[in-house]
């Protein structure tokens, strides 16, 4: 095992992480820390390299430079035991539509190597646990926005993960669904002890007392609360000033 | 029960469940070979005069001929069609969620391979059986020892689609598949004609169709539905699965291969 005792307190530590996509740079030294049972706002705009770190967070590739951990465990000398902490919401959908929700919960159930009886269980646990008990047996496909997302927490949530990734979560939802998926996501934060990175583009969903970090063009700008950042000014304003982009971009 | 067993459960699951709700993929899969068995062959017939050939010890009809050809056109097109799935779901982004799983990827990617093959498996049984009804009857032991001659040219050609799927970037990219690899692997190969055939017609061709791993996996598969095994078609198809296999899974690792340089999204 490679456990890293120093890194015992975080859900996630990110040291120095660099990555080159041929002669692009996406990431340039980026450091971040996600403590145990708590959230952080990933910030940024389009294109400023948050989708690139949740790849290399959840290994679909390997950073050029720079050392990731999972609740203590090197993303890639122990790859299975990271994975296996970590739950991950995708910005483009994961699951297959021509399913049942139950068919394609059970499916991710098994490739967490959970199966029969106590996927059964888990199964129902996370559907009750997102609201869409009553909706098991229907296809995928047929789900609203706001119900397909809730239904894609409810995957990453099979396995109990110690950390929560979401990418853009709420991309698309209407301003309903999209409080109801940040409710949910807070709620699962007290209530289930997990920690959650948070990347988003929507100011809105980040209040005063997160702890936020600012990602623009591959770096890192701010780590700090929303609150700090702000600075007495309104948080799209000092997003704006911080990356010097024009007014109406954030 | 292992989480190796259950989670192999899952994919093949999941493979037969999605086969199921696509039936028109199944009868596609059907509807090509019996196109070409009751009308191509029966046209070819009195054209191809086939002098005897082993595994056959007496005058063949084209029928018979071309019955395992079509069985290996089944295991290609099925093998194409896993590749086409794995690039759809890469764009779509459902690929994601397979390579996150904490099982290495490899185990991933192969029991992705067995179980599309299974499914395929399932087709080329079916097809026998509409051709034993047709009047093509092979001994029946064949129907046994042809199981695992399928399999192992289902892996084959499905490990090839997976490697191409790793080089395919784009969806749209995948008709350039049809062009340069489904239609001139099954046409320059022994599945339609004998290789004896191909040699008066062009010694050039005759030795493209004896590289070709496709021609092995059909003869791997014509031997065995007669109940023999051919050992240098065994060989090449093993050979070939396992250097398919071996390049898809150095294409799919996180260090290398093609999800390095493909920019994610936000």
């Amino acid at each position: 095992m490679q456990q890293s005792a120093a890194s015992n307190a975080a859900a996630l530590a990110v040291a120095g992480v660099s990555h080159r996509f041929g002669s692009v740079e996406a990431l340039r030294d980026v450091s971040l820390m996600v403590p145990q049972g708590s959230f952080c706002a990933l910030l940024g705009v389009n294109g400023a390299g948050k989708s690139t770190l949740f790849s290399l967070i959840t290994r679909l590739y390997d950073s050029t430079s720079g050392r990731i951990e999972v609740a203590g465990y090197d993303a890639r000398r122990a790859s299975r035991q990271a994975l296996a902490r970590i739950g991950v919401v995708f910005q483009s959908r994961a699951l297959d539509g021509d399913l049942t929700l139950t068919q394609n919960l059970a499916y991710h159930a098994a490739l967490h190597g959970i199966g029969g009886a106590a996927a059964r269980a888990r199964v129902a646990e996370v559907l009750a646990l997102v609201g869409l008990h009553d909706r098991a047996a229907a296809r995928v496909s047929t789900l609203s926005g706001g119900q397909q997302r809730r239904a894609e927490i409810a995957r990453a949530l099979l396995h109990r993960p110690q950390l929560l990734l979401l990418d853009e979560a709420t991309a698309g939802l209407d301003v309903r669904a999209r409080a109801d998926v940040m409710t949910l996501v807070r709620g699962l934060i007290a209530t289930q002890g997990v920690s959650c990175l948070w990347a988003t583009h929507i100011l809105d969903e980040i209040l005063p007392a997160d702890h936020v970090v600012v990602l623009h063009r591959g770096r890192v700008l701010a780590d700090t609360t929303s609150a700090v950042l702000a600075a007495g000014q309104t948080l799209a304003e000092a997003f704006l000033q911080l990356t010097g982009l024009p007014e109406g971009a954030a | 029960m292992s989480g190796w067993v259950i989670a192999f459960g899952g994919i093949l699951r999941r493979e037969v469940l999605r086969f199921a709700r696509q039936r028109e993929r199944f009868l596609a899969a059907l509807v090509r070979p019996l196109v070409w068995l009751f009308i191509f062959a029966a046209g070819f017939r009195s054209v191809l005069g086939l002098s005897i050939t082993p595994p056959y010890k007496t005058y063949i009809l084209y029928e018979i001929y071309v019955t395992p050809g079509l069985c290996g056109m089944i295991l290609l097109f099925a093998g194409m069609q896993s590749s086409l799935s794995m690039v759809y779901d890469r764009e779509t982004g459902a690929m994601r969620s397979l390579l996150v799983s904490p099982f290495p990827r490899w185990f991933l990617l192969g029991s992705k391979l067995v179980a599309a093959v299974m499914v395929a498996v399932l087709q080329v049984y079916a097809f026998l059986l509409i051709a034993w009804i047709w009047g093509i009857r092979p001994p029946l032991v064949g129907f046994v020892a042809v199981l695992p001659a399928l399999v192992l040219a289902g892996v084959m050609l499905g490990a090839l689609g997976l490697l191409i799927s790793s080089a395919i970037r784009q969806l749209e990219n995948f008709a350039g598949v049809m062009n340069f690899v489904i239609f001139p692997m099954f046409f320059a190969s022994s599945a339609l004609y004998p290789l004896w055939r191909m040699k008066e017609s062009s010694l050039l061709l005759y030795h493209i169709c004896r590289i070709n791993p496709f021609t092995h996996a059909v003869e791997l598969v014509r031997f065995a539905l007669y109940g023999q095994l051919s050992m240098l078609s065994l060989a090449v198809t093993a050979g070939c699965a396992v250097v398919f296999f071996a390049a898809t899974v150095v294409m799919y690792d996180p260090a290398k291969g093609l999800w390095r340089g493909k920019r994610a999204a936000g």
